[in-house]
């Protein structure tokens, strides 16, 4: 089966977009990945071992999560999984939208917006 | 450095004047070179936080499996990730930080004011880990087209 990296690990995996490995479950696919490619172990997992949270692992197109048998899922030849981290993310508005109400100090808002920011939004709110 | 084309420059930022006042969100695709992420094509994707477009944003990951294998298939890579903030400046944010894991990636943020587009500023994630992961400040190079990236790439 086929395991596909994404850009920011593949550093660690020599610089491929794409690693093969015979396995039979996709949590034995993901240890001879890592074995393979030691570094990748501290990306992909916790000290304690887990799959770091933000880490989705893809078995086709099935959440590996939501699948009954999770990492002990049988695999086969053919089958790609796909290892990819999370996107997301936001602004804090309505927390500065308080802050600037009750007055408090600017250095607050900077804290949560970004250091090299001006200490208020664009917008005002009244 | 980001190094992106003027048609997908122009279509992330009317894509957050499209979703405002939500934040919109889509992916970056193009190559690497060095230390220069080249844009040649944007492809938008839903705001799954239903419960707060207005100051979150997340991309289901079943779409970025589909991203990342239609960029496979274009012979191109996933080199960043775009986010709108509606009236709210074009600075990342604590969240933002956190919630960021693509290392080596551009995070760019349009500021959209009263449904305008205004600032557009792009960040890298650099570190190497989890740990000590940060937003570092990047140009933005906009060019004509994908021919004048293809040109500086290659000469």
């Amino acid at each position: 089966m086929k395991i596909y990296i994404p850009t920011p690990l593949r550093q660690y995996a020599s610089k491929q977009d794409a690693v093969d490995v015979h396995a039979s479950t996709v949590g034995d696919a993901l240890s001879k990945l890592t074995s393979t490619h030691p570094d990748l172990k501290r990306h992909l997992y916790t000290d304690d071992g887990k799959l770091r949270a933000f880490v989705n692992l893809y078995l086709n197109d099935e959440d590996v999560r939501y699948l009954s048998d999770k990492e002990n899922t049988s695999v086969k030849e053919g089958d790609h999984l796909s290892i990819i981290p999370s996107i997301a993310g936001g602004t804090e508005q309505v927390l500065l939208h308080r802050i600037t109400r009750s007055g408090s100090p600017g250095s607050a808002a900077v804290a949560v917006d970004g250091a090299s920011w001006p200490d208020h939004p664009i917008h005002e709110r009244n | 450095m980001l190094k992106i084309t003027q048609p997908e420059y122009d279509a992330i930022r009317h894509h957050g004047e499209e979703t405002y006042p939500y934040e919109c969100c889509g992916v970056l695709l193009g190559s690497l070179d060095g230390e220069t992420r080249n844009v040649t094509k944007t492809v938008r994707c839903g705001n799954t936080r239903s419960d707060s477009p207005h100051n979150r944003y997340h991309i289901a990951p079943q779409e970025l499996v589909r991203v990342q294998r239609q960029a496979r298939e274009a012979g191109l890579e996933i080199v960043g990730f775009y986010h709108s903030h509606p009236d709210h400046p074009p600075r990342w944010s604590q969240t933002d930080l956190a919630e960021a894991h693509w290392i080596g990636c551009s995070y760019v943020i349009t500021s959209i004011e009263s449904g305008q587009a205004r600032i557009t500023n792009s960040f890298e994630l650099a570190g190497e880990t989890e740990e000590n992961k940060h937003f570092a400040d990047e140009a933005v190079n906009v060019v004509a087209e994908t021919a004048a990236i293809a040109n500086e790439s290659t000469g």
